[in-house]
């Protein structure tokens, strides 16, 4: 009896692997499947209004590549306060504040840029879009560089600051060069994660269907046009929805396929 | 130098409880027309952008405060209403309420979870002590890539995918609370059984074994020694998630139906907080984005407490 309720629980479980799994094929195939059937090579080459995803692409990535220039030098400045100069109530503090932003949901994120940005700029534009992917991108920064800083083993710290290294020098010579794997990987890990957002960009930098390089207009954004396009009920508007999900996927899960691959390979 | 760049690193892990107060203060600045007008009974008024009568009772004296602020606040909607031919000689004002989308997030929240829960508690249990290493590495890296799919792909596969055959099997419409609700479960799965695998990792190898040389089966184990032992960190684990789904706009976006009506089955259209925002937003203004704000605010509060109670109460990691 005990053996058979064993052999059952086993069983189940193994089964709720299979599940999770089947999940993530069935998203996969039909990906590929709708996407791949629409992808051309002309979607690269033309902006959205006229049926290509080249803008959209490119202001993701835009808004994404700003929201890191903000957000990771703060990120890893406030991480290697935590590990390397505080402590005591206000590391955990921080700490507990940044680990609860970090789960805050992101449509409220976008709410407050709109309080702060886009109202007094009277208008969405690229660079409300890109302090509400930066402020979501901050809280994982920390994490990954107090996580990372806090493996380097201490005796490294002592041996730069007996050779006389100011603390600082230390840190950037040594500390930082010790952890740089692991960090690499938790700031792939993190740009994968802002640039698949959708819901603090709805209505901080909305989209656009042209090309732009003018962060202070609304700007054109690959997840919110998709949106968009998947509920226009033309049937050639969710092919491009389609083609533009299967892109986000892949590149996606090809960062954080690299992630992993770097920490597997050095780490 | 070394003073510049702890003081640079000072003000960067400080910045992290300046932007939550910000936050905070900003959702609560612009919500407060809302909160001021309906205050409290907010969370209980079912109409939403509806013309109610304003009541001109002699006993009204609260009632003839709020008249003018009304008047002001809502200036675009009476217009608008005025446009449209209301011409009944009632004066009219614009009520915002957040019962239905308040409802709405706690039931598909609710429906997530029970459909979620023990499909996560079983991968984790399989891939903390089932499956041998290299399964499990290969199980887990799968289970996280599915972690890191964007939530508008959920969405959208499960609007065109994974509602018609819910539909198929319980009948109504295809947008509805249950389909949000389980697209959003399968959504929260992932990252649910990943953080509950890493409790349960936790749980020291002697113990396991001297149970083992007790005669204990697996599933003994796992009841008795692993669950008592990393039980926080499970609770943990699954309050997190909780909190994650409150929060979640994309996925429940495409499916919820965003109709502001209390749902009468689980097959019926409603609307959450998040999706109320992001639908409800570019339209709005004056004392309807100040509702959205109240909103706002409620799902902050809401899920600051969630989290909190996650992070602290069971998770409490105990630093070095």
């Amino acid at each position: 009896m005990r053996l058979l309720v064993n052999k059952i629980v086993l069983l189940l479980s193994t089964l709720s692997a299979l599940i999770g799994l089947s999940f993530l094929a069935w998203i996969l195939f039909t990906l590929i499947g709708k996407g791949l059937s629409s992808l051309h090579f002309s979607l690269f080459l033309n902006d959205l209004i006229d049926g290509g995803l080249r803008n959209l692409i490119v202001g993701q990535f835009i808004m994404a590549g700003i929201a890191s220039l903000i957000g990771v030098p703060i990120g890893m400045l406030a991480g290697i306060y935590l590990q390397e100069y505080g402590s005591g109530k206000y590391v955990r503090f921080i700490r507990d504040l940044s680990d609860i932003m970090m789960s805050a949901p992101s449509i409220v994120i976008g709410a407050f840029v709109y309080a702060i940005v886009v109202v007094p700029m009277h208008g969405t534009s690229g660079i409300a879009g890109s302090i509400a992917l930066a402020i979501m991108m901050i809280p994982i920064v920390i994490n990954t560089t107090d996580n990372m800083l806090s493996l380097v083993p201490k005796e490294l710290r002592e041996a730069g600051i007996a050779l006389g290294a100011s603390k600082y020098r230390v840190i950037l010579d040594i500390i930082i060069k010790a952890a740089k794997v692991g960090i690499m990987t938790g700031l792939l890990l993190a740009f994968a994660r802002i640039i698949g957002e959708t819901a603090p960009l709805l209505f901080t930098s909305e989209t656009s269907n042209y090309f732009s390089v003018d962060l202070k207009e609304a700007y054109p954004s690959l997840t919110v046009s998709i949106y968009a396009l998947a509920n226009d009920p033309t049937s050639s508007s969710r092919d491009l929805a389609w083609a533009a999900s299967f892109i986000l996927t892949m590149l996606v899960l090809i960062i954080n396929l690299l992630g992993r691959y770097i920490t597997r390979k050095k780490g | 130098m070394e003073k510049l760049f702890k003081t640079v690193s000072f003000m960067s892990a400080t910045l992290v409880m300046v932007l939550l107060a910000s936050i905070f203060f900003s959702l609560f600045h612009t919500a407060k027309p809302a909160i001021e007008e309906y205050g409290f009974g907010f969370i209980k008024e079912k109409a939403w952008d509806e013309e109610v009568p304003i009541e001109n009772d002699i006993a009204a004296t609260p009632v003839k405060k709020e008249e003018p602020k009304a008047a002001v606040s809502s200036d675009d909607d009476d217009l608008a209403s005025m446009l449209a031919g209301n011409t009944s000689d009632v004066p009219t004002k614009t009520v915002y309420g957040g019962l239905i989308p308040i409802v709405g997030t706690l039931l598909s929240t609710l429906i997530a979870m029970i459909f979620a829960l023990p499909i996560a508690m079983g991968i984790a249990v399989f891939l903390a002590e089932i499956a041998p290493k290299q399964i499990s590495n290969i199980v887990g890296i799968a289970i996280e890539l599915l972690a890191a799919i964007p939530s508008i792909i959920f969405g959208m596969w499960g609007l065109f995918y994974f509602a018609p055959i819910v539909q198929s099997f319980v009948g109504g419409y295809q947008v509805s609370l249950l389909t949000a609700g389980l697209v959003l479960g399968v959504m929260i799965l992932p990252f649910m059984a990943a953080i509950t695998r890493d409790s349960m990792r936790t749980t020291p190898d002697v113990l396991k074994e001297s149970a083992y040389a007790l005669g204990a089966t697996k599933f003994e184990v796992i009841k008795d020694i692993i669950f008592p032992y990393s039980k926080a960190g499970i609770i943990g684990s699954v309050i997190l998630a909780l909190g994650r789904a409150l929060g979640e706009t994309m996925a429940v976006a495409f499916l919820i139906g965003s109709v502001f009506s209390l749902p009468t089955s689980l097959t019926s259209p409603t609307v959450s907080i998040p999706v109320a925002m992001a639908n409800s937003f570019g339209e709005a203004t004056g004392m309807k984005t100040s509702a959205l704000f109240y909103l706002a605010f409620l799902l902050f509060i809401i899920s600051f407490a969630v989290i909190s109670i996650a992070k602290f109460y069971f998770l409490r990691k105990d630093n070095k």
